[in-house]
């Protein structure tokens, strides 16, 4: 489970949310929506642990392991091949049956035959493909996608709706996204940052 | 064992960024020749062994600088750093593997350095080579941790210096020392000790400066 209470975050002088309050039950979808530096990033990032409340508190009941976060860059090398970042990260998350599952994401995905290739030369889409490997490689109980659906063609932006809707009821999610049609239907809350 | 698999992991994948994309090592040995070679024709030729001696761990210290400012470029430019602290592994991992790629390039470096000194200056003592593998350990421990932190900073490239040269200030002591003294195990013990100390407080305070 997410809660917020009196949750708020400032950059310097600029405060991107503020007095924002929050319940996310396990297996519910929390919708985000807001233009441009309204703090949809801002808040996955207070989820994720990667960034601190200024203001108020945030309590998020799984262990880091637990969660995954696809962000707006794809956090891998790259200067490594989309298998070496793969691997990498199942080393470091210690997924049981490695090798295998990194392959069986690697063809839902559409990347098996470019597993070799260094990220380095991969488009923005194959990007976010390879993105949604890491995110998904550990299995966690917790995800934050952040645009999911950005920079993919229209058979990979299908790929994301089949996993948000295996997904829903089963994991927690929180989605922000600018294409709220794709997934207000699965939605269970909806939250607007202004 | 975990912890030491995920240090390895790490620790290959350094190694191979750099093996792949060659933006720091060639860099560290152009500039440490470059700089004993420069040091050569401007030393007097009549001036001590002390004096190159000095001259060569200034070369060693920059050397360092220079591949700890591009020490954490791929986590900063790519933001991979987010991607692998969430990961369950304990963040000190992190700073181990980075530290020890740290210091197979500062090895590489010397490897061509020590024996550009012994041709262009003095022949290279035990004492000399003992100091250089303590400093190693203590400015890659040091230092990765402040690379860290000013990786995270705008004025990186100000920052690392103003942090990394008063903290290795005794690095320089010891290793001089060490090299210029009769007895040379005193200055030796101090380096080992700095090591010691520095490795630990840097190990156990990286989960802080890579957490907000």
């Amino acid at each position: 489970m997410i809660s917020a209470r009196g949750l708020g975050r400032r950059f310097g002088g600029k405060r991107v949310l503020r007095d924002l309050d929050l319940v996310v039950r396990d297996g519910e979808l929390l919708l985000v929506t807001g233009p441009n530096g309204s703090g949809k990033s801002t808040l996955l990032a207070l989820i994720a642990g990667l960034l601190a409340p200024t203001e108020g508190e945030i309590d998020v009941d799984l262990p880091r392991g637990r969660i995954g976060y696809l962000a707006h860059e794809p956090l891998v090398y790259k200067e490594l091949t989309a298998l070496e970042n793969l691997d990498l990260y199942g080393r470091l998350y210690h997924v049981p049956e490695r090798r295998e599952t990194i392959g069986a994401l690697l063809e839902r995905f559409g990347l098996w035959e470019a597993r070799h290739q260094r990220v380095g030369s991969f488009s923005r889409g194959m990007q976010q493909r390879l993105a949604l490997c890491r995110v998904l490689l550990h299995g966690p109980e917790l995800l934050l996608l952040d645009e999911p659906h950005a920079g993919l063609d229209a058979s990979a932006q299908t790929l994301v709706d089949d996993l948000l809707a295996e997904s829903a009821g089963a994991r927690t999610l929180v989605v922000a996204s600018h294409d709220p049609e794709r997934v207000s239907p699965l939605a269970t809350q909806a939250l607007a940052l202004a | 064992m975990t912890y030491f698999s995920d240090v390895a992991a790490l620790a290959r994948k350094d190694i191979l960024l750099e093996l792949r994309s060659r933006d720091t090592l060639p860099a560290m040995l152009l500039f440490v020749v470059s700089a004993l070679v420069v040091f050569h024709f401007s030393l007097p030729s009549e001036a001590s062994e002390t004096a190159s001696t000095g001259l060569l761990w200034i070369a060693l210290l920059f050397t360092a600088l220079l591949g700890l400012g591009r020490a954490f470029t791929a986590e900063r430019e790519q933001r991979v750093l987010d991607g692998l602290v969430l990961a369950p592994c304990d963040r000190s991992a992190i700073w181990l593997a980075k530290s020890l790629g740290v210091l197979v390039f500062l090895g590489v470096a010397e490897a061509v350095a020590l024996p550009a000194y012994a041709l262009f200056f003095e022949p290279v003592g035990w004492e000399l080579v003992a100091a250089v593998v303590l400093a190693d350990i203590g400015l890659a421990a040091v230092g990765t941790l402040l690379a860290a932190m000013a990786a995270a900073s705008r004025a990186r490239e100000l920052l690392l210096p103003l942090l990394f040269l008063p903290l290795v200030i005794p690095v320089i002591v010891g290793g001089v020392g060490a090299t210029v003294v009769d007895d040379p195990a005193r200055y030796l013990g101090f380096l080992a000790l700095y090591d010691l100390i520095f490795a630990i407080l840097s190990w156990a305070s990286f989960e802080y400066v890579v957490a907000e």
